[in-house]
């Protein structure tokens, strides 16, 4: 390598230092200078902000803040597991724990923080722990598995973060703050009182303004308890410090930098130390406002501004003078955020306040004597967030009062986005102001969110912003006549979700009624469409026990509703035939069983393939036919499999504790169970399901979108996950459960589903889009924090209940049986065009016949066409 | 009255009775010549009838998909239930492709007293 080229050197590859690259390879500087990075960690940067959802199913690699590929084509030099141990600035020289040695012409400092672990006795008990790193997450969760009760010491962020975690590891927990409430930092005290109670009603104990005086510890030297300040004891097999962190600044203290009086590494507003040469970026330096920011926010402006910096070889405007700290989170499912001056520090400033201890909702607003907005806390409601952030500093065009009130009450024109001036930042992660974003969509064509977000970068961070952001996309789009339909179809302005909440509420048991009563002007009287037929019958269908209408899908007005799969209950080919799969349960069958379709096939001629969902599929059946294939299923014992259906495929397992010597649990009773409960269950597209009995998941039941693991304590519930063109696994909903608790949260999983998704919306796209995510689906199915969960189960107990076989009920019904003939005036005369040549043993549709205009057919009278 | 269809000029054929015709749905229809017509009804009990075969896909399918009219001026068409393309059901023509070879045979219908 030419001794000409110049060098960064980067120590630490945490969020702030991977923002840095991005920065310098954005400004060209890594295609001119070889950069090197020094990471302690055994894995590159990921995000820390996000460690927490590890424990909901994202795996660390699924946290990864490295884009494939990224060093490569920039030409980046990662060491991972190899950290800086000295600095020689003299000679411009780091030296990394594996003896490497890098001379740099600059060097960046973004070596972060570490937690503080205050000095109590015993504190290197085994099962103390911190909470900073995958590594830490990774060994709590390895230790949590023989603990019954954990200790987590501080009730701020991180803390409240530590203690859902421990609480969804089954852990009875423990929260310990030396301040007098939870969040001290970001809350007052009527905050910290909403979020204490809302926070013990989940079942945490919560002890405020004592410390950790020691731990205690068996002979083996595992801890066994806590003895606090105030004389008590809290007994415990864990504990996790989460009391805060500190600048890690000792590398460059030792390279006799100056450091702030309480830590951080001294630089300036381009974030340089007193080494020309050294910059120190992110939670490890001390900004020029003399702060030590510890959020990701600040961090990245500084990485922007170092890059910057260094790209321009000093002659750069880009300056971090300091940083908003208002932040907003969801922490054990409560919504927490705090904005501006949120204690009201400012001189003659006044408070509205609106609290509702019964439902954990406490709001204040921090306003100036000219009615200027100072700041804010949220807690329990944070939805204005994204619109009162913006706002402070200005005097607000709305009233303060109706700031705070609830959506209900405040009045319509209260506040919308449209109040917001251009300069206000809508994304704080990204300082994205709402000018840039209506010159997204009026400047540079785009269309809709996702496109905004890719342009502007805004939302891609912790996402607070989203609703916002939506409306000003759709107010702009609107304001250029471009228009935001959010309608099923041409025929209703509604959505899938509005129709399902018009049909319960006023009991609408027809389709022309909805159309003429609902659907838009233009559509009302005439025949709808063909989108909007089969979504409208699948809500009625799904909701007929509770609405007073007929179940049966091709009963009354139902069967002209119908595609044609319902229509003649079986799956259209493209030759016109139809496949037939009949129900298998578990994918358990008998020897006679097997037979019995074996039969059916070779008796009717038809083609037979194992599908993917532990079933037999039938091909080549003629409309005419399929009655007769039925009647030998149905006596056989056969059902059927719904295959034509948006309603519940297959539950697959493996065979689980019964046979195989890994097994936890009998996942194939399970399996069966379930299919047996949701069989028939019409939903706005297919649902699939598995069982696992273990956790070496044979079943695949992360790619279903409810799926069921076995451990050795009961069972794991999984949701959202798909296979096919856009695979995604799925996310954990809750874990060891009983049996009774599963069927439970799935009813409840399930019907929120079918009673919230759009049309033709599987459940993985249904997660990603609803607002707020799983987090929000936890909330409302795990914790009924809606209300509605005794009216999703009663829904289900009520389909459950009203369950009927299909394809038996249609044998029995003469009228119905009419419809299974190919010609209406010759109910005789099989299909000419439906034909089959021979394949493999087997036979496959005659495409030939299908190919030309005109058709070489026998006509009825034994002629030949023309 | 039963639903009679023209199959050439002055030939009509019975095709089935009032009751067996649902509203919004189609049946299948066996011509003289071998060759299929669909017949529909839409919610106003007027019936149409077009070609069976579905030409993008050369299946004699098209009886078997939904009737609609929005969009197309409140006058009725046929979805194809295999790729959606959508049929007037007055003119034959196909909605979503210009194309005159896209487009599918009208025959008249009538109701009538012919024994189906």
């Amino acid at each position: 390598m030419s001794t000409t080229t110049e060098t960064i050197v980067l120590i630490g590859h945490g969020m702030v230092g991977q923002r840095f690259l991005e920065e310098l390879a954005d400004r060209g500087v890594t295609a001119r200078a070889r950069v090197v990075v020094l990471c302690e960690e055994p894995r590159p940067a990921y995000d820390r902000v996000h460690l927490t959802s590890y424990f909901s199913g994202t795996s660390p690699e699924e946290l990864s803040m490295l884009p494939a590929g990224f060093a490569e084509r920039h030409g980046i030099d990662l060491y991972v597991d190899d950290p800086a141990v000295a600095v020689d600035r003299a000679a411009r020289v780091v030296t990394a724990r594996s003896g490497r040695t890098f001379r740099y012409d600059t060097l960046v400092l973004a070596t972060g923080s570490a937690p503080f672990v205050p000095p109590v006795p015993g504190r290197d008990s085994t099962g103390c722990f911190v909470y900073r790193t995958v590594e830490d997450v990774l060994a709590i969760e390895a230790y949590a598995k023989d603990a019954a009760t954990g200790v987590v010491v501080g009730g701020g962020l991180l803390g409240l973060e530590a203690a859902g975690a421990l609480r969804g590891l089954g852990l009875a927990t423990h929260i310990v703050e030396f301040n007098p409430r939870l969040m001290a930092l970001q809350v007052d005290e009527g905050g910290g009182t909403a979020l204490r109670r809302t926070v013990e009603n989940m079942g945490l104990v919560v002890h405020t303004g004592v410390g950790g005086q020691e731990i205690t510890a068996g002979d083996d030297g595992a801890v066994t308890g806590m003895v606090l300040s105030d004389g008590s004891t809290v007994a415990a097999d864990l504990v996790i410090f989460s009391a805060g962190v500190r600048p890690r600044d000792q590398l460059a203290r030792e390279a006799g930098l100056a450091t702030g009086e309480r830590g951080g590494v001294v630089v300036d507003e381009r974030c340089r130390t007193e080494d020309p040469a050294v910059y120190a970026i992110g939670e490890c330096a001390r900004a020029a406002d003399g702060m030590v920011y510890g959020l990701v926010a600040p961090g990245y402006e500084m990485a922007a501004a170092a890059a910057d910096a260094i790209a321009t070889a000093g002659d750069t405007r880009a300056a971090f003078r300091g940083a908003d700290t208002s932040t907003k989170l969801k922490l054990l499912g409560v919504d927490v955020a705090s904005f501006g001056d949120a204690h009201g520090r400012s001189a003659g400033c006044l408070d509205v306040v609106y609290s509702d201890s019964r439902s954990g909702v406490y709001k204040k607003l921090v306003i100036g004597q000219d009615g200027t907005l100072l700041g804010g806390v949220l807690v329990g409601d944070a939805d204005a967030y994204g619109l009162l952030r913006p706002l402070t500093g200005s005097v607000p065009p709305a009233a303060p009062e109706q700031l705070v009130l609830p959506a209900g009450l405040a009045p319509p024109t209260a506040l919308g986005p449209s109040a917001l001036p251009d300069d206000a930042v809508v994304c704080n992660c990204h300082n994205v102001a709402k000018g840039a974003i209506r010159a997204a969509v009026t400047e540079q064509g785009c269309t809709g969110v996702p496109e905004v977000k890719r342009c502007t970068k805004a939302g891609t961070g912790c996402g607070s912003c989203l609703k916002v952001l939506g409306q000003l996309v759709d107010d702009e789009l609107a304001a250029g006549g471009v228009a935001v339909d959010t309608g099923l179809c041409g025929c209703f302005a509604h959505t899938r979700q509005e129709l399902y909440e018009i049909v319960l509420a006023l009991r609408v048991t027809s389709y022309r009624r909805l159309l003429d009563e609902h659907g838009r002007p233009e559509a009302r009287g005439g025949d709808g469409c063909e989108t909007c037929k089969p979504a409208v019958a699948s809500i009625i269908a799904s909701l007929a026990p509770a609405i007073g209408a007929d179940g049966y899908v091709l009963g009354g007005e139902q069967a002209a509703l119908q595609d044609t799969n319902d229509h003649f209950l079986a799956n259209l080919q493209r030759n016109g035939s139809y496949s037939v799969v009949p129900r298998v349960p578990g994918g358990e069958i008998s020897p006679e069983k097997l037979i019995v379709i074996g039969e059916v096939a070779r008796d009717f001629g038809l083609y037979t393939k194992i599908t993917g969902g532990q079933r037999i599929d039938l091909f080549g059946a003629r409309v005419d036919q399929l009655p007769a294939i039925w009647t030998r299923l149905v006596e056989a014992g056969f059902e059927s499999g719904h295959a034509y259906g948006k309603a519940l495929r297959t539950v697959k397992s493996c065979v689980g504790s019964t046979w195989c010597r890994y097994g936890v649990q009998d996942s194939v009773r399970m399996a069966i169970d379930l299919e047996l409960r949701y069989r028939g269950l019409r939903s706005p597209h297919k649902l699939k399901s598995a069982v696992s009995g273990c956790a070496r998941e044979c079943a695949e039941a992360m790619g279903k979108d409810f799926g069921v693991i076995a451990t050795a304590n009961g069972w794991n519930l999984y949701v959202g996950g798909n296979g096919g063109a856009t695979p995604r696994h799925a996310d954990l909903l809750a874990q060891d459960l009983s049996d009774a608790e599963l069927v439970r949260l799935i009813d409840r999983f399930l019907m929120f589903y079918i009673r919230t998704a759009d049309r033709l919306e599987r459940t993985s796209v249904w997660l990603e889009r609803i607002e707020g995510g799983l987090a929000h689906v936890r909330d409302v199915v795990v914790h009924d924090s809606l209300g509605i969960c005794d009216e999703l189960e009663t829904l289900m107990a009520a389909h459950v209940a009203n369950y009927r076989d299909e394809w038996a009920e249609t044998l029995g019904d003469p009228e119905k049986l009419r419809r299974f003939v190919s010609f209406v005036n010759a109910p005789g005369a099989p299909d000419p065009t439906v034909r089959f040549v021979a394949e493999r043993e087997q036979v496959k549709p005659d495409l030939t016949i299908l190919a030309g205009p005109v058709l070489p057919v026998r006509t009825l009278e034994g002629s030949s066409a023309s | 009255m039963n639903v009679e269809l023209e199959v050439t000029a002055g030939q009509w054929i019975a095709v089935c009775g009032p009751a067996e015709l649902t509203p919004g749905r189609g049946v299948a229809v066996l011509l003289p010549d071998g060759g299929q017509a669909a017949v529909f009804a839409d919610r106003g009990g007027r019936t149409y009838a077009i070609g069976n075969r579905d030409p993008f896909t050369g299946a004699y399918v098209l009886s078997r998909g939904l009737v609609g009219s929005t969009g197309n001026g409140g006058s009725p068409f046929v979805a194809s239930p295999l790729l959606k393309q959508r049929f007037d059901l007055a003119t034959g023509a196909c909605l979503d492709d210009p194309d005159p070879g896209r487009s599918v045979p009208v025959y008249a219908t009538r109701r009538g007293q012919a024994r189906p």
